[in-house]
């Protein structure tokens, strides 16, 4: 299960890294998402795995998972998911006013 | 416990929100409660600063004690940047209203206030995640405001820059859960116990995440080689909000202060020797930017970038007069930068361009350019304004040749470059074309002058800022009050 999720991250954000340094920002955007996912797996890892407990303790179970990095984990949700949707309007834009989308193209 | 610690994150949330709900589609009244609000901001920030001097002070959010719940911590340091927020922002916003940027865009005041909300909440917050929240608070704002009256070039630096913060705040992110997996806490006064405690084995971890969060911290603070997003963005955003985004480079140099004394000061051999170097090719870069400019906005940025190397530098050497005497550039650094960011905005204005060649002469150009000699004596640290006082604490905290000569050859680099685009723009403009009139703008002059006034009462009263200064990097070097007022143990 370590080694699934540490592959998992590794893979999103090793794929999120090939496309930031694209061109374009369409896959720039995708890279970003990518890495965002990888990132929140990870801040999801961070209070260790432990499968199938709850999130509180209870004397009836086992043990418990650590449920602030699960609150962590949203906020960072909420945030990245509310700046991709700025950094699209904003790619858009600038597509739509200098008709070419590429990062770093263009004169001074 | 004062309930003033968390005014100055509600209240600009609470007046942006107005402005956006009742004040649509009314400049005037956006203006007034943006105004007020900047002013109201300002006399608190005061009446903190005042508070701070008798320790450091928690607010708990919800009321739960410090590990647990979120805190706001209220010492020196904090209240200064607060203070420092305050300041600036009210000439930025009298230079908005007195210039008509507001009119160009929807939103200004409302992106303005939650642009100060961010700033505030960063420097005031006691939590690792909670400062990571405000970061994404202020950027978002700016992202907002940097964009501000659109246009092609802008909106594309605007991707650039929205593009790598995002980068920036993944690694945050990356290196908060990091700590957080190793240590269990994000409490930055916990956190200061529990790194100091961590056994040898899990030491490779918090090192790891330590310079991680350094290198997110360099990214706001335009750190060699992390300052590619800073020339395009500054250049192309709005004079007055690339004036208002001179204190935003200064919130990484806040939270390496702040990690670094409070957290990590057993690791500082490590994070203090790659500072070091990037802050000398900083200021390097800085300098010789600012001599190969060919635009007067981009030659400014990179002035800013200089002058971030010499304060990393001075934060790099980790004593007490070092951090006294960063904190001290901090202020004048922030005041420089604006002045010469609205300046260039004036001259933009009145020429239709920010190219540095000979053109027609523009009106209002004494004031202009009485102002810029000012702006550029600052930031080039000459004499007698503060700069020069703040590149000489900084040199009397480091006593060593090779960081005089960096300095001292930076400065006169920088020197060379803000008088060359000087002689150019206010000089040679004399002797081609004819004066399109512009109106006086006695406003926007004032705003202007406002700051000039806050350089120069800098200058007169470096005796007493530096005694109090003295006195913060004291406590940041020491941070057991810190982490007593969080009801903590010290390591």
């Amino acid at each position: 299960m370590e080694a699934l999720v540490a592959i998992a991250i590794g893979l999103l954000t090793a794929g999120g890294i090939y496309l930031m340094l694209r061109q374009r920002t369409y896959p720039v955007i995708l890279g970003l998402s990518l890495l965002s996912y990888a990132v929140n797996i990870f801040i999801f890892a961070a209070g260790r795995l432990a499968p199938g407990l709850p999130p509180i303790i209870d004397k009836a179970q086992a043990g418990y998972t650590d449920p602030l990095p699960q609150a962590l984990v949203l906020t960072a949700i909420v945030i990245s998911f509310g700046m991709t949707a700025v950094i699209v309007l904003m790619a858009l834009g600038s597509f739509l006013s200098s008709g070419d989308d590429r990062v770093d193209g263009g004169a001074e | 416990m004062s309930h003033w610690i968390i005014a100055p994150v509600v209240l600009p949330a609470v007046l942006a929100a107005l402005i956006v709900l009742l004040a649509r589609g009314n400049l005037a009244a956006q203006r007034g409660i943006a105004l007020v609000g900047a002013v109201v901001l300002l006399a608190i920030a005061a009446l903190l600063l005042l508070a701070s001097t008798a320790g450091p002070e928690v607010y708990r959010l919800g009321n739960w004690p410090a590990p647990f719940g979120i805190v706001l911590v209220l010492d020196r340091l904090s209240a200064l940047m607060l203070a420092l927020v305050a300041g600036l922002s009210v000439p930025v916003l009298i230079y908005v209203i007195g210039t008509g940027w507001d009119a160009r865009g929807r939103h200004f005041h409302a992106l303005f206030l939650f642009q100060l909300m961010g700033l505030n909440g960063a420097f005031l917050t006691g939590d690792a995640f909670n400062l990571f929240v405000f970061f994404e608070v202020l950027l978002i704002a700016s992202y907002g405001l940097m964009i501000h009256g659109g246009g092609r070039d802008r909106l594309r630096a605007g991707v650039q820059y929205v593009a790598f913060n995002l980068l920036g705040s993944t690694l945050f992110l990356i290196a908060l859960a990091t700590i957080y997996a190793v240590t269990g806490t994000l409490n930055m006064a916990d956190l200061a116990g529990k790194v100091a405690a961590l056994p040898e084995g899990e030491a490779g971890l918090i090192r790891a995440a330590a310079v991680m969060l350094m290198l997110v911290f360099a990214v706001k603070g335009a750190l060699v080689p992390l300052q590619f997003w800073l020339p395009g963005t500054y250049a192309n955003a709005p004079g007055p909000v690339a004036a208002l985004f001179a204190v935003m480079t200064k919130v990484g140099a806040y939270a390496v202060i702040r990690m670094g004394t409070l957290v990590f000061p057993g690791l500082w051999p490590l994070i203090g020797g790659m500072l070091e170097p990037a802050a000398v090719a900083t200021i390097v870069l800085g300098a010789l930017g600012v001599l190969g400019s060919r635009n007067l906005a981009r030659l400014v940025a990179f002035a800013a970038i200089g002058s971030m190397g010499l304060l990393f530098l001075a934060v790099s050497a980790f004593s007490v007069q070092a951090t006294a005497a960063a904190l001290y550039y901090l202020i004048h650094s922030t005041l420089a930068a604006a002045v010469l960011f609205l300046l260039a905005d004036l001259v933009l204005e009145r020429r239709g361009g920010l190219a540095l060649q000979a053109g027609a002469p523009m009106s209002q150009l004494g004031l202009i350019a009485g102002l810029f000699m000012a702006g550029a004596v600052a930031m080039a640290g000459m004499p007698p304004l503060s700069g020069f006082v703040g590149k000489l604490l900084v040199m009397q905290a480091m006593p060593a040749a090779w960081v005089w000569t960096v300095i001292l050859l930076a400065s006169f680099v920088t020197m060379l470059g803000l008088a060359r685009a000087g002689s150019v723009l206010f000089w040679k403009a004399h002797e081609t074309g004819e004066m399109a009139p512009h109106p006086a703008q006695p406003l926007a002059f004032g705003a202007v002058g406002l700051l000039v006034a806050g350089l120069i009462g800098l200058t007169v009263f470096a005796g007493p800022v530096t005694a109090w200064l003295t006195l913060t990097a004291e406590a940041l070097h020491a941070p057991a009050a810190y982490i007593a007022a969080n009801g903590l143990e010290s390591p």
